[in-house]
C-alpha cells in the first residue's frame, strides 16, 4: 500500500471533483434560467414586455451562454425601441449558436428595420 | 469495435434530434416604434410650401405631392398643416441670384410660361433656392415661422425591354399542375419618381434636413396605367419615410421566441 497518492492521481481525483460538482452547478444555472425564460414568454405573450425584459435579463445573468435568453431579450428591446441593445443582445445569440435559423431570421429581419432609421442623410 | 461506435454515433444522432424536438419556440407579433429623424418639438405648424417639379406632363408633381403631403400630415403628424396656396418655388429660383450661379450667367428662362424641365439635369439651376436663407425666412415671417417642407419632384416615364422572369402554370399527362419560371422578352414601360424632400426651419430660413429617394414601376408594354395611378402607387411607397422624418412610426413584424 502506498502512502501517498502520485501526482497524476491526484490530478485525476481533482478533476473527477471538479467535474461532479461544476456539473450539477452548470445544469442548475441552465435550470434556473430556463424558468425565467419561460416565465419571460408567458408575459410578453400578454404584452408585459417590461416584465419580460427583466426575466430575460435576469436569464442571461444566471446562464451568460443561453442564446434563447440573449434572442427573446432583443426581440424585448427591439419592441421597445431600444435598437442599439437589440443589435448587442441578436449578436450575442449569434456567437453563442451561430447555426439556429430562427435567431438569424430574427436578425434578419431586425436590421431591415435597423438600416432604415440609420439610412444615410443627405444633410442635417 | 466498430459496431460498437456505430451504436454510440446512432445514439448521439438520436439524442441530438430529440433535444432539437423538444426546444419551442413561440411567434409573436411584434411593434417596433421608429424615433422620428428629426426634431420637431420647436414647431408647432407645417408649411408644405411646394415643389419644383418635371418630368411628365400628365401629372403636376408640385400640385399632387403638395396636397398629398399636406392630406398625409394631416392625419398621421401632430404639426397644425398650414392651408396656403402652393408658392410659384421656379419663379422664385428664377428671380434670385443664387450663390452657386456667378454673376452674368444665363439665368433659366423668365418667361410667363413654366420652364421645360425633363430631367434631373434641369432641376439643378433651380436648386440654388433651397439654400436662399433669406427667401426662406421670409416666407417663415409671413406664416409664424413653421417648419417649412419643400423640394424637387422629378416623374419621368420609362421604357425598359429585356428579359423578364414570369410563372407559368403547367400540367402534365396525369393532369398534375405545377408551376415553373419562364424566362421572356419583355418590352416594358412605367414611371420613376425621384423626390428630394428638404424641411427648412421657418424661423431661420435654413435648411434642418433633406432625403432623396428614388422608386420606380414597370407594366408590361400593353397594359395602360394611367400616370397619377403610377404616381400615386410610387408615392405610397416612400409616404412611410417622410413622415417617419417627422413623427414616430411603428412598424409590425412578427419574431420567434425561443425557450
Amino acid at each position: 500500500m502506498k502512502p501517498t497518492l502520485s501526482a497524476k492521481s491526484r490530478l485525476c481525483a481533482a478533476f473527477l471533483l471538479a467535474a461532479t460538482v461544476v456539473a450539477p452547478l452548470s445544469a442548475d444555472a441552465r435550470n434556473d434560467a430556463k424558468k425565467q425564460v419561460e416565465f419571460g414568454i408567458s408575459v410578453a405573450q400578454r404584452g408585459l414586455w417590461r416584465e419580460a425584459i427583466y426575466r430575460w435579463e435576469r436569464a442571461a445573468q444566471i446562464d451568460p451562454s443561453y442564446a434563447a435568453a440573449h434572442n427573446n431579450l432583443a426581440i424585448a428591446y427591439e419592441h421597445e425601441g431600444e435598437l442599439d441593445k437589440a443589435r448587442i443582445a441578436y449578436e450575442k445569440a449569434i456567437e453563442l449558436e451561430p447555426g439556429n435559423a430562427m435567431i438569424k431570421q430574427n436578425y434578419e429581419l431586425f436590421r431591415e428595420i435597423n438600416d432604415r432609421t440609420t439610412r444615410t442623410k443627405d444633410s442635417q | 469495435m466498430t459496431g460498437r461506435l456505430a451504436l454510440k454515433t446512432a445514439s448521439s444522432v438520436v439524442a441530438g434530434l430529440l433535444i432539437a424536438g423538444c426546444a419551442s419556440y413561440f411567434e409573436i407579433p411584434i411593434e417596433t416604434p421608429i424615433k422620428p429623424k428629426l426634431d420637431v418639438s420647436p414647431f408647432q405648424r407645417v408649411l408644405v410650401a411646394g415643389f419644383i417639379s418635371g418630368g411628365s406632363e400628365d401629372v403636376d408633381g408640385n400640385l399632387e405631392t403638395t396636397r398629398l403631403l399636406r392630406s398625409q400630415l394631416r392625419t398621421k403628424s401632430e404639426l397644425r398643416v398650414i392651408d396656403a396656396d402652393v408658392l410659384p418655388l421656379v419663379t422664385a429660383a428664377t428671380d434670385s441670384t443664387g450663390p452657386e450661379r456667378p454673376a452674368g450667367e444665363a439665368r433659366p428662362a423668365t418667361d410667363a410660361k413654366e420652364p421645360d424641365i425633363k430631367d434631373d439635369k434641369d432641376l439643378e439651376p433651380f436648386e440654388h433656392l433651397f439654400a436662399d436663407v433669406e427667401y426662406w425666412k421670409k416666407i417663415g415671417e409671413e406664416y409664424q415661422s413653421p417648419l417649412i417642407v419643400t423640394g424637387t419632384i422629378m416623374f419621368t416615364p420609362q421604357t425598359r425591354s429585356g428579359f423578364v422572369q414570369r410563372e407559368v402554370e403547367q400540367f402534365d399527362s396525369f393532369g398534375r399542375r405545377r408551376v415553373v419560371p419562364v424566362r421572356t422578352y419583355q418590352e416594358r414601360k412605367g414611371f420613376r419618381l425621384k423626390p428630394k424632400f428638404v424641411f427648412i426651419d421657418g424661423r431661420t430660413g435654413t435648411t434642418l434636413y433633406s432625403e432623396s429617394f428614388s422608386e420606380e414601376i414597370l407594366y408590361n408594354a400593353n397594359q395602360t396605367t394611367p400616370a397619377l395611378s403610377s404616381y400615386f402607387e410610387l408615392m405610397d411607397r416612400l409616404i412611410p419615410s417622410f413622415l417617419n422624418t417627422l413623427s414616430s412610426q411603428k412598424v409590425k413584424g412578427t419574431r420567434v421566441l425561443l425557450q
